[in-house]
């Protein structure tokens, strides 16, 4: 395939599509409604499933049941609508069903706005639902890697029958940029061994989340641990850029480290030692990878687009003693490269200026 | 000649005739309902009728949250447990990517009028090819009997003490007629288990609205008036006389919509 001038949501949208998503249930909300609207029309055309749900309560409940029904099914939202379908989550990791979700982040509390924001990093690999878990979260930082990481996300919901969160943000969504999608896959020919399709010479199967009695529900928690912990193995993801004798590491994902990304080249330009780390999937967290590095680097600067809640699982990784610097942009502002630069300059001088006392 | 246990009583099957028996789509297991409680007799009546269209190895139940919560474990079919009050949009996904199968929520009347309000109206509105089985208790029966949005005015509750005041809390919400006025149900009836009678007539009701499904028509309910001695605080024969004599006459039985294509199937049928 040719690569085509896409929009981030439509992109990932047909990306679904492509990765055999036989059902598609949602509710507009800025800035991801194009996504809906592209699979209203392209669900249709292949005779697949797509319905405008009543709200995103009533949205994550059907995509709930069609994944208990055995098919690949996703839902898209942003933020305030992530909110609403945090009861839905939280059944469908209990239940241990399949599902893929695509949040196109805005900032807030509240209505807030429908800028690009990632201000949801915490309540969706932290809070995603009560119970104890961690959805599997991905963070694309450009329309390329939504596409392929919206496809990676069918696959690994299905292989480890969990929930999958792809953390785009509203500047994602909206962007036009030059992307490849990967050829049509096949529909998935026979429904899973587990799904429900009818007590025909066998017995009935149930999907639920009920576990009477805090043994069994004991013993159900400590499944799902192990689950979480076989994909804190196999599953971590994160890319490096000019990390190799980095004495200051800027750590950023989705599209703040597009920006960052940016800064860090002008600043090898000028000579300065500087790498980005990128987290991909943001739970797991890469922590092996970024201690590791951290321990090779003199201070780290974490770049967010929220009041710093990534910022906390770095601290966690680093320890209290490497020297952790912060900016953070605000309710759908997105940094510019020169203040980043700005920012990691002082921070070298301060560097220097420790070095020499 | 002495005769085994088993011979004995395959020598009384040879001369009676089996006339009543546990249906296919019911589990062999006790359920854990109160004495006196019409739970269990609405799920004779749904697994009756499902054993006699044939139709238990396609049937999927969306068992809702309330005393019914264990619903699953009853029903000899393939089940799932919807979130409290989301058994309408559960079913509705479950129905897209399965439309030959037949989907039915079992819901309370908390579940379905007052936290699932949303799901239940849109899936009705949407003509969603499902059965929904709503067993009006006027009452929060799991969690120790609080007001429900069916609740009679002047009912005690745990949480209407001094009996339900319409001037702080409303009016009793009557599903069957609000559902009936939607273009996308094509069956919405009241029917009441006090008696062997209502309970024949409710069987009749839900057999036709799991036709109506059966035959791709649009969403259908029953609407069952069910005793709650439990939280009522009655014997159960006192139980079901009050739903006879303070239920039925503020819920009265009659079918709201019978679609004119339901009411041409069921006169089709009775001429065969
Ligand atoms: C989100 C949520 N809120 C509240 C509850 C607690 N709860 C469980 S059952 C129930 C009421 C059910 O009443 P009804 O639907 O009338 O069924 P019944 O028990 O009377 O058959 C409530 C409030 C819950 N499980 N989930
Ligand atoms: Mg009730």
């Amino acid at each position: 395939m040719p690569k085509q001038l896409l929009k981030g949501n439509v992109a990932f949208a047909e990306a679904a599509v492509r990765a055999g998503c036989e059902a598609y249930f949602g509710y507009p909300i800025t800035p991801q409604t194009e996504a809906l609207e592209h699979m209203s029309k392209r669900m249709v055309e292949l005779d697949r499933t797509f319905v405008q749900a009543e709200s995103e309560v009533a949205a994550i409940n059907m995509v709930y049941g069609a994944a208990s029904a055995g098919v690949r099914v996703m839902t898209s939202s942003s933020s305030p609508g992530i909110s609403l379908m945090q009861e839905g989550f939280s059944y469908i990791v209990g239940s241990e069903v399949p599902v893929v979700i695509v949040d196109v982040m805005r900032g807030g509390p509240g209505l807030g706005n429908i800028q690009a924001s990632q201000s949801d990093y915490n309540q969706i690999t932290k809070s995603a639902g009560h119970g104890d878990y961690h959805p599997l979260v991905l963070a694309p930082s450009t329309v390329q890697e939504l596409i392929d990481l919206t496809t990676l996300a069918f696959d690994l919901a299905d292989k480890y029958r969990t929930l999958v969160i792809v953390a785009a943000d509203g500047s994602l969504g909206q962007m036009m940029e030059p992307a490849e999608l990967p050829p049509m896959r096949d529909l998935r020919e026979e429904r899973p061994s587990w799904a429900l399709t009818g007590a025909k010479d066998r017995e009935p199967n149930l999907i639920s989340s009920i576990y009477l009695g805090a043994d069994n529900l004991e013993m159900f928690n400590r499944k799902l641990q192990g689950k979480l912990a076989l994909i804190e193995k196999a599953e971590v993801r994160y890319e490096e850029q000019f990390t190799e004798e980095a004495e200051i590491v800027i750590v950023a994902f989705g599209t703040a480290a597009r920006v960052a990304q940016t800064a860090v080249k002008h600043l090898r330009e000028e000579g300065l030692p500087v790498g980005l780390f990128r987290p991909i999937t943001l739970w797991p967290f890469p922590e092996k990878a970024l201690f590791e590095l951290s321990q090779k680097t003199k201070a780290l600067f974490v770049v967010e687009m929220n009041a710093g809640q990534m910022l906390h699982d770095v601290r966690m990784v680093v320890g209290i003693d490497k020297p952790v610097k912060f900016l953070g942009r605000m309710g759908g502002a997105i940094p510019f490269p020169d203040e980043i630069e700005r920012e990691t300059r002082t921070l070298f001088e301060q560097i220097m200026t420790a070095e020499m006392e | 000649m002495t005769l085994t246990l088993t011979e004995q009583q395959e020598d009384v099957n040879i001369v009676e005739k089996l006339v009543y028996q546990r249906p296919l789509s019911l589990a062999d297991v006790h359920t854990h309902y109160c004495p006196g409680c019409t739970h269990g007799t609405a799920h004779r009546l749904v697994a009756e009728v499902l054993d006699e269209l044939g139709v238990r190895e396609d049937t999927i139940l969306v068992a809702s949250v309330g005393c019914s919560v264990f619903s699953y474990n009853y029903f000899n079919v393939d089940a799932c447990e919807a979130a409290h009050g989301r058994a309408p949009a559960m079913a509705t996904g479950i129905k897209r990517v399965n439309p030959d199968k037949v989907v039915f929520t079992y819901q309370g009347d908390g579940d379905l009028a007052s936290i699932g309000a949303a799901e239940i109206l849109h899936a009705a509105a949407r003509g969603e090819k499902i059965t929904v089985i709503f067993i009006n208790n006027a009452i929060y029966g799991m969690t120790g009997g609080q007001m429900a949005p069916t609740t009679l005015p002047g009912q005690v509750t745990t949480s209407s003490p001094f009996g339900r005041s319409t001037s702080l809390t409303g009016y009793p919400m009557h599903m069957a007629e609000l559902l009936a006025g939607l273009p996308g149900t094509v069956y919405s009836v009241r029917r009441s288990l006090h008696d062997a009678r209502h309970v024949i007539q409710a069987k009749k009701a839900i057999r036709l609205a799991f036709e109506a499904q059966i035959n791709e028509l649009g969403f259908s309910i029953v609407e069952l008036l069910s005793s709650c001695p439990t939280n009522w605080g009655m014997k159960p024969l006192e139980a079901l006389n009050w739903v006879k004599e303070e239920m039925v006459p503020a819920y009265p039985l009659g079918d709201y919509k019978v679609a004119d294509e339901l009411k041409a199937l069921s006169k089709r049928k009775k001429k065969s």
